[in-house]
């Protein structure tokens, strides 16, 4: 391994701040190189990278290496390793933080893009979808299901925006008013045949955050914060993601 | 939602009927989202997610993954995979999860999450599986008997007839 041939010259910056930040620093000085991260990890040997390298590397002091790797976007922080390491090792984390040494705008633009949308939308949506277009989706899919099937009429069928006081505040990806609106259609008739008192909110109902994604701290907490006011507004008791 | 639904099961609110599918034997098989098992409510919401899936098909007619529930493998669709432009290695990465679907023989993977079910989708056309990935409230109202037919875009061929509400009433 040349890992070892490097001088050490005990400074990990960026290992060290990501430990100030994490309950028990995510142990990420425990590490017994045994390698069951790097076996389970789908993402082990792309870029000639695992999770157990990272962590040496980040271990090392290779900072710059680290702020350079594409590796971090390969990892889903699916956090497996963590489960199957013995250390219990916080190497999603670490990974986490690593996303935010590149500078915003060489993000990979995907998620940049999508997350400057959903902050430029009172909707959160990523995909750009309006207050107006989704109460007009949801109202035209309404009426479609119970021009289709009449007892949806009978049975009230509803897909309210904004109902004051409803149990549940309901969050909806963006995929489906925009791309396949039919598809929540199932779950509007579930909840009916349940009897429960839901809502969608005409602000913050979007599900998806890829300010997260990007670690863009204070994009996330602006998306969350959205849906969360939304939510209270309205009075309700208890925020469902439909996931 | 997974926990409500099977609440709402055990607590007989809801009374999916799996008869349906007694002859037809489709089978089905269920990616844990790692957000919501690993990550969130551990193996008792894989359980629930189970519980709700089989009240559906039919006991027999459910086949796991392996490894599954904590310690699945992530379908390689979340954490930004899906937007982040690396495409390549995000089916790379997927490999190991069609592979894992293949092994169930199954012809439907229910997906609890949006980036699985995208992932796993296209894991399907680009690998030649064949198999399908569909949303849990689609075949709660399939058995439900309240899927109508323009809900069905997920569903193969097979399952465009199967237990149509009737729409004259
Ligand atoms: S599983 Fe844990 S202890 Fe083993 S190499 Fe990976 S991080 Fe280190
Ligand atoms: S969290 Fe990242 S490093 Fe850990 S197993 Fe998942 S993809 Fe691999």
């Amino acid at each position: 391994m040349s890992d070892t041939r490097i001088k050490l010259k005990g400074k990990s910056p960026f290992k060290e701040m990501v430990m100030k930040l994490l309950p028990d620093g995510g142990n990420l000085n425990d590490c017994l190189t045994c390698g069951l991260c790097a076996s389970g990890c789908p993402a082990t040997g792309m870029d000639d990278m695992d999770p157990r390298k990272f962590l040496r590397m980040a271990a090392l002091g290779m900072d710059e290496e680290i702020r350079k790797s594409r590796w971090p976007w390969f990892c889903t922080m699916c956090t497996r390793c963590v489960h199957a390491c013995p250390m219990k090792i916080n190497i999603p984390q670490l990974v986490f933080n690593a996303r935010r040494l590149r500078p915003r705008d060489e993000m990979p633009k995907g998620i940049l893009g999508s997350c400057d949308m959903a902050l430029s939308k009172e909707t959160n949506s990523a995909m750009g979808c309006t207050k107006e277009d989704f109460s007009f989706v949801v109202e035209d899919l309404l009426e479609e299901i119970k021009e289709e099937y009449p007892i949806w009429e009978e049975r009230n069928l509803q897909a309210p925006i904004d109902k004051e006081g409803a149990e549940f505040f309901i969050n909806q990806n963006s995929r489906e008013p925009m791309i396949e609106p039919e598809e929540m259609g199932p779950l509007w008739k579930i909840l009916n045949l349940v009897g429960v008192d839901w809502t969608y909110g005409s602000a913050g109902w979007a599900a998806e955050n890829y300010c997260m994604f990007m670690a863009d701290d204070n994009g996330w907490k602006t998306l969350t914060e959205r849906s969360a006011q939304k939510c209270d507004e309205l009075g309700c008791t208890t925020f469902l993601n439909t996931e | 939602m997974y926990t409500l639904y099977a609440t709402w099961i055990r607590e007989g609110k809801l009374k999916p009927d799996p008869s349906w599918n007694d002859e037809l034997g489709i089978k089905f098989t269920l990616q844990d989202p790692c957000q919501i098992v690993r990550k969130s409510f551990g193996d008792p919401a894989a359980d629930d997610m189970r519980l709700v899936v089989k009240a559906c098909v039919g006991e027999k007619n459910f086949i796991d993954m392996t490894p599954n529930k904590s310690n699945n493998f992530c379908c390689g669709g979340g954490g930004g995979f899906l937007q982040s432009g690396y495409k390549e290695q995000r089916l790379l990465y997927g490999q190991i999860k069609d592979s894992q679907i293949k092994k169930t023989g199954a012809t439907y993977c229910v997906t609890g999450c949006h980036n699985c079910h995208a992932q796993i989708h296209e894991l399907g056309d680009h690998f030649g599986g064949g198999y399908h990935a569909v949303h849990a409230w689609t075949i709660l109202a399939l058995a439900l008997g309240v899927l109508g037919r323009s809900e069905r875009i997920h569903l193969g061929e097979e399952l465009q007839e199967v237990n149509l509400p009737d729409s004259s009433r």
